[in-house]
């Protein structure tokens, strides 16, 4: 499980408004190991969906992606999706990195059978397959989503929100790529639903090895399905743990107040929210972005962006209070008093 | 269940004919010009003779036309006629029946509007769904904007510039007619055809150029909504071509909307063209109408009304039973 497949490297996107420039995602960097599923949190307008959108190269004019890597594969096949040329790309998609989109009620065309959708995605990247072959192909594919083959034959209009997430998962898996990336792929159905679908992400992503990007609000579901959690304020990636250390000891401020806003069995009926808003992305705060509403603010968040710094358990946090091992800096109201509460 | 909901839709469609047929019957009679009296001024105007007891001539042939019955009467007896078939006779081109005059004009005016209406709607979506795919370079996108500036237009304005610039300044085609004068338009011939569709451009172009923008501007609005929606997005997720999202994912769901008008356009294909019909002295149901209409010739307004609302209700029909092998989400089947 120590085998990279995706290696994100200082992946920047900015919008080009007429108010002016929106850094929407800034350097992030993040490492994927085979296998793995990473929990991507982060409240709206973070930034999170603006990556895995860059992941696919999908960002359009007003936006672009400024700078970054990004390495998929293994050393047997390596490639950067993000200097591919269109036509690379274009095969990429799918058969290396695939996506699920978060709005699957409307994922699908209504008026084209699912077997003609999931036949055109297998087409166009293996033009030489016959029809029977990727029929089959099609039909294993229904089958591991837990869906009856006669699905294969309806309009998208007579499928449940359900089985319509089941098949662009289906999709999803068609050419077994090495990452998918989730987006809130379960926003728009009920909890039920909702576990029985992470469970069939799971259950396919174990089936074909692929490793998993999830992203979404929900914390529960996260720490349910998740092993490691990334969590994204304001465009930049503030901290990304295990979801053990998350839960248990989350470093940055924000994920602190993020853990803590959680209702929790104990402290029914209480719940803390963070104070403040998210900043706009066309006026971010100096210094550390999250310096207005944090609680542990220092003098220097005020002024400098804090350094990415890795704990020699592979956690990455980017916060003033930790130095660039991750421990606890000295003099920084963590370690000299208790944090005065809001 | 389908049967059943075709004989509902039918039923539906003779109550929408009978309605029309009604209200059209008495709209002509508001009127206080006299068809018969018309006939004669006509004859007095272009012989120079007047007969002297005219209000007796009329009366008598009030007489043989029913006109002197009572109104109700009238309606009840010309309804009866017209289940029967027969839609009476013209007054003004009498001993011609109205079926007669209609089967004149009606070859041209289908000639010419069919045509124009299929290569209008062509060219219009074809405009408008290049306009509203956000990958068209901008000089496409922005060829909607003029097109709208001449649909404001009315189409009869278009054909007189036509007719000056082209036929009268440039003398590059003919100005009015659907043939020239001395052929006889009985016997098919090459230079029967390349006459009769060299005075069929202008017109041609006049409804053409009116009628694209409409077309565009709705193909295109379609568009920009299909583009945003998720399943062009996912199929870009999906690797897919762009042509192929292009005409399955994008065109495929935009047009739904465009063949609705397109079948309600071709109902109402005798109507389109009257003024440019007239305009140009082209021999359609359009011209037949327009003078009519000049001399109140009742049954034979009667008559054109009827084909044209009987053309809108077969086609509603028929977009209505064709829709559901365009769109999976439309079905007559009772759950």
């Amino acid at each position: 499980m120590t085998q990279a497949v995706l290696e994100v490297s200082n992946l920047g996107v900015s919008y080009y408004t007429d108010a002016g420039r929106t850094r929407a995602v800034d350097g992030v960097n993040l490492t994927l190991y085979a296998g793995e599923r990473l929990g991507l949190v982060g409240e709206s307008g973070c930034g999170k969906s603006t990556m895995a959108l860059a992941l696919m190269r999908m960002i359009k004019p007003p936006g672009r992606i400024e700078s970054g890597s990004a390495i998929i594969g293994d050393e047997k096949d390596r490639v950067d999706l993000l200097k591919l040329s269109e036509a690379e790309m274009l095969q990429a998609r799918l058969s290396r990195i695939a996506y699920i989109p978060q709005g699957a009620m409307n994922s699908l065309n209504p008026v084209m059978r699912i077997s003609s959708q999931m036949l055109d995605a297998m087409k166009a990247h293996l033009p030489k397959a016959s029809n029977a072959e990727l029929m089959e192909r099609a039909e294993e594919s229904i089958a591991s989503v837990e869906l009856k083959r006669s699905v294969m034959h309806m309009y998208p209009h007579e499928l449940s929100g359900g089985m319509k997430q089941r098949v662009c998962i289906a999709i999803g898996i068609l050419l077994s790529p090495k990452v998918i990336i989730a987006d809130e792929p379960t926003s728009a159905l009920d909890v039920v639903v909702q576990r029985q679908v992470m469970e069939t992400i799971v259950r396919v992503q174990e089936k074909i090895g692929a490793t998993v990007i999830l992203i979404g609000h929900d914390m529960g579901l996260m720490c349910q399905i998740t092993s490691r959690v990334a969590v994204m304020y304001a465009g930049k990636l503030v901290e990304l743990s295990t979801v053990r250390e998350m839960f248990s000891d989350p470093m940055h401020p924000y994920a602190k107040a993020l853990i803590a806003s959680l209702p929790s069995l104990e402290n029914k009926g209480v719940f803390r929210g963070i104070p403040g808003l998210a900043p706009s992305l066309l006026r971010l705060p100096s210094g550390c972005v999250f310096h207005p509403r944090c609680e542990y603010a220092m003098d220097v968040c005020k002024t400098t962006a804090p350094q990415q710094a890795v704990t020699p358990s592979g956690r990455y946090v980017f916060c003033h209070l930790y130095d660039e091992h991750g421990n606890k800096a000295p003099n920084t109201p963590l370690t000299k008093a208790q944090p005065v509460t809001v | 269940m389908r049967l059943g909901y075709i004989l509902r839709r039918f039923i539906f469609l003779v109550f929408v004919i009978w309605t029309a047929a009604t209200v059209l019957f008495f709209i002509p009679r508001l009127s206080r010009v006299n068809p018969i009296r018309e006939r004669f001024a006509a004859l007095a105007r272009s012989t120079g003779y007047m007969p002297a007891d005219l209000d007796n001539i009329i009366k008598n042939f009030e007489l043989k036309f029913g006109l002197d019955k009572p109104l109700p009467q009238q309606y009840v007896d010309y309804m009866g006629s017209v289940l029967r078939g027969d839609l009476g006779v013209s007054l003004m081109s009498y001993p011609k029946t109205v079926v007669q005059l209609i089967g004149e004009a009606l070859p041209w005016t289908l000639g010419l509007l069919s045509v124009t209406t299929v290569l209008t709607f062509l060219l219009g979506t074809a405009v408008g769904a290049l306009a509203g795919w956000p990958k068209s370079p901008n000089w496409v996108k922005s060829m909607v904007t003029p097109l709208i500036v001449l649909a404001a237009i009315p189409p009869q304005v278009l054909g007189l510039l036509l007719i000056y610039f082209i036929a009268f300044r440039m003398k590059l085609l003919p100005m009015a007619g659907a043939y020239s004068i001395g052929v006889e338009p009985g016997h098919l011939t090459v230079s029967l055809i390349l006459d009769v569709l060299k005075h069929a451009i202008l017109p041609a172009a006049a409804l053409i150029i009116a009628y694209i923008g409409f077309w565009a501007l709705g193909m295109r609005g379609m568009g920009v909504t299909v583009q945003g929606e998720d399943y062009v997005l996912f199929a870009e997720h999906k690797g897919l071509k762009q042509s192929r999202i292009f005409y399955w994912y994008y065109v495929r769901n935009a047009i739904l909307p465009q063949v609705t008008s397109l079948a309600l356009a071709f109902g109402g294909i005798i109507g389109a063209g009257i003024l440019v019909e007239v305009t140009f002295g082209f021999p359609g149901i359009g011209s037949t109408l327009g003078s009519a209409i000049a001399s109140n010739d009742y049954f034979v307004i009667y008559g054109i009304g009827f084909i044209t609302i009987f053309a809108v209700g077969v086609s509603m029909l028929v977009v209505d039973l064709i829709y559901p092998l365009l769109d999976p989400r439309i079905s007559y089947e009772r759950k």
